[in-house]
């Protein structure tokens, strides 16, 4: 059966059946059943990814939600002037410029290391312990890990300011703090993420061939030589894709994380662009002025999608697309 | 795993090695623990001890509290509702339009393909999204939870390649059976993808289960909250002013009482846990093969 079908595609694709010489309307009567499967997912991403997309216009007028979408006036770029010219502005590319560094420095490596260290794990069973405990917070939401944050941080009672007052005498309120409000940021991430994060490295670790090794133990090659010159060359594709990728949305702070940090105290590094629209948006209400914000962000983003999908090639990585 | 001879520095390696990463094992462990233990104390223990990893006296009365409130059934309620209807809603969606994007024949494919590749490095933002939302009625409505990301590109994506790899043999003998391209598609596509859609179910369910944030933006009604959302609202009215709160616990909450409302959110995740891990780590390598 299968032979025979495999014969009669052959002729489907040389012979008179041709789909290429099918007329357009018989091609999509032909295949209406997948057209009807289509249509719930087409309109889902009209409805909500194109029409917003479309909104973004709102960014050139003065919206009033009293005249609506088609009577408010237009005005060009008010909102992008007055918001290059607002310090908010160098706030803003300010912190989410120093948060994307100490993520890329501080959070970037941390995952590579343990999956190395793990890699160094003989105890099958010991390993895949370590592994199942540090992916669990992968899976919790924010709203969890910064209630826990919370918890432990808390000035009243905190387990963490119990000891820094043993120590020092006082206490350190982090969660108001704008000094220990991106150390908290990079933490949380690292302690969140790092596990999960050693999965793509250990499964790439996981297809070098031992032969490897065994011809690196033959040229005397000791433990930590092995580890260098076999291991490390191995994750070197890996690493390289995801720091382009990493560059690619390097503007995308974890928007829901910050927000869960941020408080009165701490927003003058807090603020990204992401919290900005929001908090402009949604609470006060300037729905012009934070659509320009939030399409400004958007278009710096897909500059440095695609320039990261251009570099990526150049150095003849696979591209993004 | 291979062999090795080791040196007396690797052995000291080995001893930190094994060390470090213990330590980073319970590191990550603990805090859920003392939260557990700290939602079973009572007020005065938690006051009086930073820090323990079991009780002195253990009470339920947090728990017994919380699960008295209609509040907080109200949102586990609601809670369970979108995840279960969202993970249906967006399985069938994704499926659905999989399936066709996956035929390389498709008149239109191509152009489709590249529209659904563009809203994932380009969208219209928070603002412009919450207008479509609220033009569409669906402010205050659960709905409002699901269908503006009731599509993940990614998954699309990923699923469609999977779709490609089947073998397409089956399709045409089923074809020339008599079966439709509708008929391909439930009878044959459908059983065959079983991996795919536990996979793929476990993610969407752990989105939904985890969201806030769009909770916070459509949902104002306090009664329709799902409890990440109320437990978001307990931390923030109780360690900082954060803009307007309406609170409908009448006395501001304990600690035992916060802790408690962590671990029920936490619970559903943490019950799953073991397909999680092994279907989100094979999930993570379809991701990495392009399609």
């Amino acid at each position: 059966m299968s032979l025979l079908s495999m014969k009669s595609r052959k002729v489907k694709t040389n012979g008179p059946l041709d789909t290429n010489q099918l007329t357009k309307t018989q091609q999509l009567l032909k295949d209406k059943w997948l057209y009807v499967l289509l249509l719930p997912g087409i309109v889902y991403f009209v409805l909500f990814k194109y029409m917003p997309m479309w909104g973004v216009l709102m960014a050139f007028q003065d919206y009033s939600p009293f005249k609506g979408f088609w009577q408010s006036d237009w005005v060009g770029f008010d909102h992008f002037q007055y918001f290059f010219q607002n310090p908010d502005f160098f706030r803003l590319l300010r912190n989410t410029l120093i948060l994307a560094l100490y993520d890329l420095i501080f959070f970037f490596p941390a995952p590579i290391i343990i999956a190395l260290m793990l890699n160094e794990l003989r105890m099958q069973f010991f390993k895949r312990t370590i592994q199942t405990l540090v992916y669990v917070p992968h899976f919790m939401s924010w709203v969890i890990i910064a209630s826990i944050t919370y918890v432990f941080l808390t000035t009243s009672g905190g387990a963490v300011n119990a000891v820094v007052e043993y120590f020092t005498g006082e206490k350190i309120n982090f969660l108001s703090s704008p000094d220990w409000f991106r150390p908290m940021i990079i933490g949380q991430v690292i302690w969140k993420e790092t596990g999960w994060g050693t999965v793509i490295f250990l499964a790439a670790l996981a297809s070098v061939s031992p032969e490897q090794y065994e011809a690196a133990i033959m040229d005397g090659a000791g433990r930590f030589r092995r580890m260098w010159h076999v291991t490390l060359p191995a994750l070197r594709s890996t690493i390289v894709i995801l720091l382009i990728l990493r560059l690619g949305n390097f503007l995308d702070q974890g928007f829901q994380q910050i927000f869960l940090m941020t408080n009165s105290l701490n927003r003058s590094v807090a603020d990204v662009f992401d919290t900005y629209v929001y908090f402009v948006g949604i609470t006060q209400g300037a729905f012009s002025y934070s659509t320009a914000v939030g399409l400004f962000k958007a278009i710096v983003g897909i500059i440095l999608i695609y320039g990261a999908d251009y570099l990526a090639k150049k150095l003849k990585q696979p591209g993004l697309f | 795993m291979h062999k090795m001879h080791n040196t007396p520095l690797g052995r000291v390696f080995d001893v930190f090695n094994h060390i470090f990463l213990a330590l980073l094992g319970l590191a990550t462990f603990i805090p859920f623990v003392y939260v557990i233990a700290g939602s079973f104390a009572t007020e005065s223990e938690i006051a009086a001890r930073p820090f323990f990893l079991i009780p002195e006296t253990i009470t339920t009365a947090a728990y017994d509290y919380i699960f008295s409130t209609t509040t907080f059934i109200r949102s586990i309620g609601v809670s369970v509702l979108v995840t279960v209807l969202g993970t249906l809603v967006s399985l069938l969606l994704t499926m659905t339009m999989a399936y066709p994007l996956s035929r390389k024949k498709l008149l239109g494919r191509n152009l489709i393909l590249n529209l659904v590749v563009f809203t994932m490095v380009f969208n219209g933002g928070m603002i412009p999204t919450y207008m479509v939302v609220k033009s569409l009625g669906l402010l205050d409505s659960l709905w409002a939870l699901i269908l503006p990301v009731a599509i993940n590109p990614f998954y699309l994506i990923i699923v469609k390649s999977f779709f490609q790899n089947l073998p397409s043999e089956l399709e045409e003998s089923a074809k020339i059976d008599g079966c439709s391209d509708m008929g391909v598609f439930w009878r044959i596509v459908i059983p065959l993808s079983k991996p795919v859609i536990a996979t793929f179910t476990l993610f969407y369910a752990v989105f939904y289960w985890n969201d806030f944030f769009n909770a916070l933006l459509y949902i104002s009604d306090s009664a329709k909250w799902p409890v990440q959302l109320l437990l978001q609202q307990l931390m923030m009215v109780a360690n900082m002013d954060f803009g307007e709160m309406d609170t409908m616990l009448a006395d501001p909450p304990e600690e035992s009482l916060k802790m408690a409302v962590v671990v029920v959110a936490t619970v559903p995740i943490l019950i799953f846990y073991p397909f999680l891990q092994k279907h989100f780590a094979k999930g993570i390598l379809l991701g990495s093969v392009k399609g």
